[in-house]
């Protein structure tokens, strides 16, 4: 949720998503985006949690080292569940996926805070690494025998000519379903977010006193809204990550 | 006032889109491909996510596994200590056990044997009194036969003199001495004496 910039009558719903340099002079020099500290603070955040919530080493953890094994073990449950065996290689991956998205999309919902996972190039780069890590496994793993992904077993020849498009085509539709439905929660809630803040704005403006009693309703929505939007922080950095799953299984076991 | 409701017209206006057609004069940041930041963000998402990635792996994640590993070999390592410490106990339940049926039946048969050598000792004492009390009766029998004896050889003696007394003073002349002795043992033989 970036500023609220009403200004004068219009609502400026995209500027919060509106890239700027980051990290003053130098990361100027190197093109370094507001995006990227939010990155940097999310991935200190992240390292944060597990410095501090894993120093006591306890036998019987308190809250932050019981938050920590959580985490670890529901991605690692997660690896398990839907890899198999094989998920315990991917398991750091997995991790970071995760985490980096899940911290990146809460850290989004402070005020004043850039949201990067409501940028088509962040998901979508993250989407293609996705993508291509699955690619590279399988070949790995099956060789050539990896193209009989596109064409399974049991088909009738004749259909080949239907079936191999549509195979290849759901493969490359992955990457772009990934990034979008990222994408577009995010954008979608944060546009939420400042179009009825702007709005409680504007009708303090146009109405006076009178405007502050009925801005408590886009108050109120916007209050709901949060609460939808956390969970959406976590369903949408879960999904991310099942389906990163889901495609790392078929990679390994080729259907 | 009319006019004051007007500034919220544009609100109205841009619900609908979520106030995307507002923004639309510029259009949405995340598509500004002219933009070079927007290429930039992601070569710097790119190292920030190796980075990350590499520190996860190789510092956080082991950290905490080891953690979990460390856990479950202790609970692991306390319920073998209590299995064992079962078992120890079970085993010294069923030498008790043991130990308490040996006592029993040692203490039976050292009742039993003391029982038997009471017994046997009785026996020995019975039998062992009987015998004196034969070998009692038998001396005395014989003391009874030798008395009978010294008192028949005593009683020969004395009719013996008296028959030769008698006939020395009927007759007057003293009879033959294997005569006499012959006739004494033949009334005696008569009255089955001795």
């Amino acid at each position: 949720m970036a500023v609220l910039a009403a200004e004068g009558s219009a609502i400026d719903a995209l500027g919060q998503f509106r890239l700027a340099h980051g990290l003053g002079e130098i990361g100027g020099a190197v093109n370094f985006t507001n995006a990227n500290e939010i990155m940097l603070l999310a991935g200190a955040v992240l390292l944060g949690l597990l410095y501090f919530g894993m120093k006591p080493r306890a036998i019987v953890p308190g809250r932050l080292q019981a938050l920590v094994e959580y985490l670890h073990d529901f991605i690692y449950n997660m690896c398990l569940d839907q890899i198999g065996e094989e998920g315990k290689r991917f398991f750091p991956f997995i991790f970071t996926l995760f985490t980096f998205i899940l911290i990146g999309n809460l850290l989004g919902l402070f005020p004043y805070f850039f949201t990067f996972t409501s940028h088509i190039m962040v998901t979508g780069a993250l989407a293609i690494l996705v993508i291509v890590l699955v690619t590279l496994v399988a070949l790995r793993i099956h060789g050539l025998r990896f193209f009989t992904y596109f064409f399974p077993a049991g088909v009738p020849k004749l259909l080949a000519p239907l079936i191999i498009p549509i195979e290849i085509l759901s493969y490359l539709s992955r990457p772009v379903s990934l990034s979008i439905r990222l994408f577009a929660n995010m954008t979608a809630g944060h546009v939420m977010f400042e179009v009825f803040a702007s709005f409680m704005i504007m009708l303090v403006g146009a109405l006076g006193a009178f405007g502050y009693v009925l801005a408590v309703a886009p108050l109120a929505i916007n209050i709901a809204l949060m609460g939808f939007e956390i969970l959406v922080a976590f369903l949408q950095a879960y999904v991310f990550a099942i389906l990163t799953c889901i495609y790392l299984h078929d990679a390994v076991h080729l259907h | 006032m009319p006019r004051r409701l007007a500034t919220l017209l544009p609100f109205f206006l841009s619900f609908p889109g979520l106030a995307l057609a507002e923004g639309g004069k510029k259009g949405m940041p995340q598509l500004d491909f002219a933009n070079k930041l927007l290429l930039s963000q992601v070569v710097w998402l790119a190292i920030i996510f190796f980075a990350l990635y590499l520190l996860l792996s190789q510092w956080g994640l082991p950290r905490v596994a080891s953690v979990l590993a460390e856990r479950a070999r202790r609970i692991k390592g306390d319920l073998d200590a209590a299995r064992a410490a079962k078992q120890t106990a079970d085993d010294a339940i069923a030498e008790l056990n043991a130990a308490a049926r040996h006592a029993h039946a040692e203490a039976g048969a050292a009742i039993a044997g003391a029982t038997e050598r009471a017994k046997r000792e009785a026996l020995a004492h019975a039998s062992a009194l009987d015998a004196r009390l034969k070998a009692d009766l038998e001396a005395a029998e014989a003391r009874i036969v030798a008395a009978e004896q010294v008192a028949m050889g005593a009683l020969r003696e004395a009719a013996r003199e008296t028959t030769v007394t008698l006939i020395t003073r009927l007759t007057g002349l003293a009879p033959a001495a294997g005569a006499v002795a012959a006739a004494v043992e033949q009334a005696l033989a008569a009255r089955a004496v001795g």
